[in-house]
């Protein structure tokens, strides 16, 4: 990877460049909440804080609308309407700046379940192949990342077209993608020289700071060993409020709900992110919830998350150990400790 | 897959058959012929009815491939969007995303007899696989249909139970839990619970077993099934959960790493028993 060096101060010129013809998601401080929205005059990125919310709503919104419809009143007999419904595929494009290779990292795990060989869903499809991610990777660690634990790390690559490192006086940056290499021969870049070195020493001691990984790889054994076991999922669960803030604020959780929005006779379908936490969720027509509890519910999170999402996509765990949702959780429910917990009550359970 | 797999296709209801006081059956033709012309599904499979406006819910294709002149979808009303369908007419507009799911392993079940076991609503997604069979009936052995419901008036396609009874080539059984009257006249009509009709009824264990019906009625039947000595891989159900997508993306229907709205809606017995417990 050739390695080429930014200033301080050309990184502004570089984004307005960028913002010409693409929405540039930067990180802001909005009411004392790091999080990403587009470039605009009197915004300045925050780089030394890790977002709290995700980039994933550059690629996945919150809200976004699949089609519109419009009900059309029958002439010849007015008891009757027909519909016509209008597909709305995005068509945008944008660029992620500054989010932490976690944040990248999410897109992967959203990629293997929106775009592959059974089904491709267009929305997603589209702003991912219109998106690009310039990823900042970290020179401190929280007591809450994990990231060295699922496979990933501080300077990880994974799911980002550039990575830049903070070194003095600006950051080295480095293309991972064809299209990141084409992004870094604008003039505002110079050869690294000797500030590659730095970064490399930079991202060497981010991972030191982290220490030694736990390893999950039996987690979904041992959580299939712990599944029911309802004294353990209760203890696990009894801080939880239901509140859903760790799906929302997750980069690797991608539950939504479908609804329609109906003004008069037009109106719109929206997907809009929903969060298994929910007690609605599940809940279905005739009354029944095959998730009824917060205990239940905690438990598919952990379990879709370390089990059945990596059962079913070659062992690579949906979490990219950021901490979000233990940071932000009003609980503090830490994922982490839950599954080491299933691990050795899952252990003891097998050697009995 | 379609490319854009959330996008429905419009249709019109051609023919609406009120079949007992909570459920409707829809006959309903997409409205471009070319998509009516190329549209395949395999017994069932399921798809999702779109009122726009109100929304989406999924609904099994109950309709045998066998007879392509319409596609019907059977409706029990029990929330916002089933209640809104219930209003919909003849040449309304209505939105299909199909076919979605599974289907019923009709090759596999070649050759053998077929004991078919409904509750309530649960016998929609039996019936596309018994037309499928009797409009391929050399290709099985022995049909027995047990159906039952809470009462008379709750016994739905009543014109194909009549046609099914007429016919000598399969057996029909009909059971209630509150008898009137009338009931209990005709040879076929039974009177009790379900798994225990089946018990009396005793059907050949060598063939398959096909269930579905309220979740309490599917437990006790596969209890039954068992006692009867069939196997649990020739013991077929149907799933319902919550979907939304209906394309295995919105992770609402899973059961451990499955997707009742792609791996399912039909199971195995067998396959049941591997998923983790969270019916």
């Amino acid at each position: 990877m050739a390695c080429k060096f930014i200033s301080n101060e050309d990184i502004t010129l570089w984004l307005e460049a960028l913002a010409k013809d693409h929405v540039v998601f930067v990180p802001v401080d909005d009411c004392g909440s790091v999080t990403f929205r587009p470039l605009a005059e009197g915004r300045k990125p925050v780089l030394d804080r890790v977002p709290v919310r995700s980039p994933k709503e550059a690629v996945f919104p919150q809200n976004e609308t699949l089609l519109l419809y419009k009900y059309e009143k029958d002439l010849e007999d007015p008891e009757h309407s027909t519909v016509r419904i209008k597909e709305t595929l995005p068509k945008e494009r944008a660029v992620v700046f500054g989010t932490r290779p976690c944040g990248a990292r999410g897109m992967t795990v959203f990629d293997r379940v929106f775009d592959n060989e059974r089904i491709r869903d267009p929305y997603y499809a589209t702003r991912r192949e219109n998106t690009l991610f310039i990823t900042l990777a970290c020179n401190k660690v929280e007591s809450t990342c994990f990231c060295h634990e699922v496979g990933s790390g501080p300077a990880d690559t994974a799911g980002s077209d550039v990575l830049l490192t903070p070194v003095q006086g600006g950051y080295t940056a480095e293309a991972v993608t064809e299209r990141g290499g084409q992004m870094l021969e604008a003039s505002v870049f110079a050869d690294g020289g000797n500030k590659c070195a730095e970064a490399e020493e930079v991202k060497k001691a981010t991972r030191e700071m982290l220490g030694e990984a736990h390893d999950y790889s039996d987690a979904p054994e041992k959580l299939l060993a712990v599944f029911d076991d309802d004294e353990f999922w209760e203890e696990q669960a009894a801080g939880c409020i239901s509140c859903g803030a760790c799906t929302y604020l997750c980069p690797t959780c991608y539950c939504f709900n479908i609804t329609d929005e109906a003004t008069g006779t037009t109106g719109k379908r929206l997907r809009t992110w929903d969060t298994c936490m929910s007690f609605q969720y599940t809940l279905e027509g005739s009354g029944h919830n095959p998730r009824s509890t917060k205990a239940k519910r905690l438990k598919n999170r952990v379990n879709h998350k370390f089990s059945y999402y990596p059962d079913t996509y070659e062992k690579n765990i949906a979490c990219c150990g950021c901490g979000r949702c233990i940071k932000s959780c009003p609980a503090s429910v830490d994922i982490r400790a839950i599954v080491k917990a299933a691990q050795a009550r899952g252990a003891k359970k097998e050697s009995k | 897959m379609k490319a854009n797999p959330v996008l429905p296709d419009m249709a019109t209801i051609m023919e609406v058959v009120e079949e007992t006081s909570n459920i409707k059956t829809f006959r309903v033709r997409f409205n471009d012929e070319n998509v009516m012309k190329n549209f395949t599904f395999e017994p069932g499979q399921v798809g999702q009815l779109s009122v726009f406006g109100i929304g989406e819910s999924t609904f099994v294709i109950n309709s045998s491939p066998t007879r392509m002149d319409y596609l019907q979808f059977s409706v029990m009303r029990v929330g916002e969007v089933t209640s809104r369908i219930h209003q919909l007419k003849v040449g309304d507009s209505v939105g299909v995303r199909a076919p979605l799911g599974n289907a019923f392993p009709t090759e596999e079940m070649k050759g053998q007899d077929v004991t078919f076991i409904g509750g309530g609503i649960g016998m929609a997604p039996l019936r596309t696989l018994l037309v499928y069979m009797l409009d391929n009936r050399d290709d099985y052995g022995k049909i027995t249909l047990l159906y039952g419901a809470r009462s008379p008036q709750d016994l739905s396609y009543q014109e194909d139970i009549a046609e099914w009874i007429e016919r000598d080539d399969i057996d029909v059984v009909l059971t209630v839990d509150n008898p009137d009257e009338e009931w209990g006249k005709k040879p076929y009509e039974k009177a009790g619970l379900i798994p225990n009709v089946l018990k009396e009824i005793n059907p050949d264990n060598k063939g398959y077993a096909v269930t579905c019906g309220p979740p309490i009625m599917i437990k006790f039947t596969l209890m039954a099934l068992n006692e009867l000595g069939f196997k649990d891989d020739k013991i077929l159900t149907t799933l319902e959960k919550r979907m939304k997508c209906g394309v295995g993306l919105c992770g609402r229907c899973n059961i451990g790493d499955k997707y009742v709205c792609v791996d399912g809606p039909v199971f195995k017995y067998s396959e049941l028993q591997e998923l983790p417990n969270e019916l």
